[in-house]
């Protein structure tokens, strides 16, 4: 049995049995649909068809629909693509690395942050490929044997490496994710009856795959996580870097640095962290599981976000220090103009809800409360998202010729496509609220005598 | 004529079946199956069970995706049509390698983990729609079943059940 200290604060509050959790971990699945859910519902499908038609004209009409222009030619839709791939990192570190450090927090919160992580994945892909204006001409980025001579891929562009970077990580993310649901669709198949829900017990019989929970069987299942857990850890570490290298592999000043790599990766952890907060700060309230996830694991949360946030802040720094020591008037420039010319604003808002706000994480009450919690998170969302619009515009408005100068608006089609991202990623969550076992309950059951507050009362 | 009889002693806790079946398995009874809701640790010591090695598979199989990576980059970007793109030395593929490094890194991870997971699968005989074989179906839920197959008298064996922890036993002619 594994062994915890007393004066840790448990993880899971009340009264609980083993049968209590499956019960509490069922009920949504079960039950029906609140009103809470059907408004939330409503309002992102709402979105996501506004997205699937900004999309349809977008492919009809080509990408003239967007506000790009010749000298900003990549804008909202890369800006879009970073944020949601760094929003999925943080279901990655939270059920990989948090696993290999055997923090046991991770486990009320693992499956849907890694949820989070394939929906997030899937919205960013959505990005490069209506970019490419004749999405039926994707498979052009796989190294296929064709019939255009030898028309091969280029093994030396970080475009490609993004490519495989993006298709392993989502493709063992979802592997990943599913090994680690099986035992607990089966916990569902076997509490469904085949008189009251016929459908549903063929349902959760076909995706249990048949699991019955023999002594070899989770052998190997510990095995296997905790070797994918290796696996996806450098692969998260790569993912970001990669897509960082789309920039820094380049000449244009403001991208052409060697600190991106981690500056992404951190700022990536960052904002998945804070996604993770807004989501489950909501869904812990609409599926009851504040017995599961409790402050606890929201101050664990808040730590770092307090680190990631602050390292985001040096990374700043240190831009700015190396642009002035370079001696680069070109690079010299591009900082100078992204604080104070017509971008400022956005740097404004980079700064304040990047750097600034977290700081509030030092104060303990702050930290400690799901009010505050939720109100910063959506900040970070938010100057997130604007760091990679800093990064991008604004190093592209002023290239090297004054003359082509120029600046970025977005026009309705790609407001519609991120607003319809938005949408689509919370249609499939919320559908996932109802119909996944919504924490880990089998991996959850273990730490119960070790980090239940009954059981740790009773010591 | 001596029938197969299969016991089933359920179990409340993972402690109590732990100890049950260290006591049962010293007094040389055979223990045929345990289902449990989660993993309970060190059970597969107690029930004698050999170490897996579903770490050395993955292992292998990243090896094979390092390796037909390599092999593939270096049939398109040397042999098959060589470019000069930014000025990379794109003769030989050890000058061109540090290049490729990401995409062998991720052909590694790619092969390791798919592979792995699929050998998994096969190995626990799982797959979509395959049925449980479970005896009980609260073993996903909070009981812990263990099975043992015995031949003849089973008074003994049940009794040592009851004393080890047992709070259920059921049995079924084989």
């Amino acid at each position: 049995m594994q062994k915890e200290a007393e004066i840790r604060d448990p993880l899971i509050l009340g009264n609980k049995s083993y049968h209590d959790i499956t019960k509490d971990i069922a009920r949504p699945v079960e039950g029906k649909a609140n009103k809470y859910w059907w408004v939330l519902f409503s309002l992102s499908f709402t979105l996501f068809i506004w997205g699937v038609l900004s999309m349809a004209y977008t492919i009809g009409t080509g990408i003239g629909a967007w506000g790009l222009n010749k000298t900003v030619n990549w804008a909202w839709d890369i800006t879009n693509f970073v944020w949601w791939i760094g929003i999925g990192h943080a279901g990655t570190l939270i059920s990989a690395v948090l696993l290999l450090f055997r923090q046991k927090w991770r486990m009320s919160i693992n499956r849907s942050a890694e949820a989070m992580t394939i929906f997030g994945v899937a919205q960013a892909a959505l990005f490069p490929l209506i970019h490419m204006g004749r999405p039926w001409l994707a498979y052009y980025v796989f190294p296929i044997p064709n019939q255009f001579g030898s028309l091969w891929v280029n093994f030396n562009s970080p475009l490609l490496w993004d490519v495989f970077a993006i298709s392993t990580y989502f493709s063992v993310s979802v592997v990943f994710w599913y090994i680690g649901l099986i035992p607990d669709f089966a916990m569902l198949r076997d509490r469904m009856s085949a008189k009251t829900a016929p459908m549903k017990k063929q349902l959760y019989s076909f995706l249990s795959f048949g699991w019955s929970g023999k002594a070899k069987h989770w052998q190997r299942f510990e095995e296997v996580s905790l070797v994918l857990a290796g696996l996806a850890t450098p692969l998260v570490f790569s993912v970001h870097s990669i897509v960082s290298m789309d920039f820094a592999t380049s000449v244009i000043p403001g991208w052409h640095t060697t600190i991106f790599p981690p500056y992404f990766v951190l700022g990536a952890l960052f904002s998945g962290f804070a996604m993770v907060e807004t989501l489950l700060i909501i869904m812990r309230k609409v599926v009851n599981l504040e017995a599961y996830i409790t402050i606890k694991h929201i101050e664990y949360m808040n730590v770092i976000i307090l680190l990631t946030g602050s390292l985001v802040g040096t990374a700043y720094i240190t831009e700015l220090f190396m642009a002035w020591y370079s001696g680069v008037e070109f690079e010299q420039y591009a900082f100078l103009n992204r604080a104070t010319g017509p971008y400022w604003w956005a740097y404004a808002i980079m700064m304040t809800c990047n750097v600034l706000t977290p700081q509030l994480y030092w104060i303990s009450s702050i930290r400690k409360s799901f009010v505050a919690t939720f109100i910063l998170s959506i900040f970070v969302n938010i100057g997130m998202w604007f760091e990679r619009f800093v990064i991008i515009v604004t190093s592209l408005h002023r290239d090297f010729l004054p003359s082509s100068w120029s600046m970025f608006s977005p026009s309705f089609i790609d407001i519609g496509i991120y607003l319809g991202t938005i949408g689509f990623f919370f249609v499939l969550f919320l559908l996932y609220a109802r119909t996944f076992p919504v924490i880990a309950q089998a991996e959850l059951k273990t730490i119960l005598k070790s980090s239940g507050s009954e059981y740790k009362n009773k010591k | 004529m001596s029938s197969k009889t299969t016991i089933y002693g359920i179990f409340d806790d993972e402690e109590i079946l732990l100890s049950s079946v260290k006591e049962i398995r010293a007094k040389e009874i055979e223990i045929k199956e345990v289902y449990s809701p989660f993993p309970v640790h060190g059970l597969d010591k107690a029930l004698g069970l050999k170490e897996t090695r579903m770490a050395i598979t993955a292992f292998i199989y990243g090896c094979i995706g390092i390796s037909l990576a390599a092999l593939m980059i270096y049939n398109i970007m040397i042999v098959d049509w060589a470019q000069n793109i930014g000025g990379k030395p794109n003769f030989t593929f050890y000058h061109n390698m540090p290049a490729f490094v990401p995409i062998m890194f991720e052909c590694t991870v790619l092969f390791a983990a798919h592979l792995m997971s699929i050998t998994y699968f096969i190995r626990c005989g799982l797959y979509p729609g395959g049925t449980s074989n479970s005896p009980d179906e609260r073993t996903t839920d909070d009981k812990f079943l263990m099975e043992i197959e015995v031949e003849g008298d089973m008074t003994s064996v049940k009794n040592l059940l009851k004393k080890t922890g047992a709070t259920e036993i059921n049995e079924k002619e084989v």
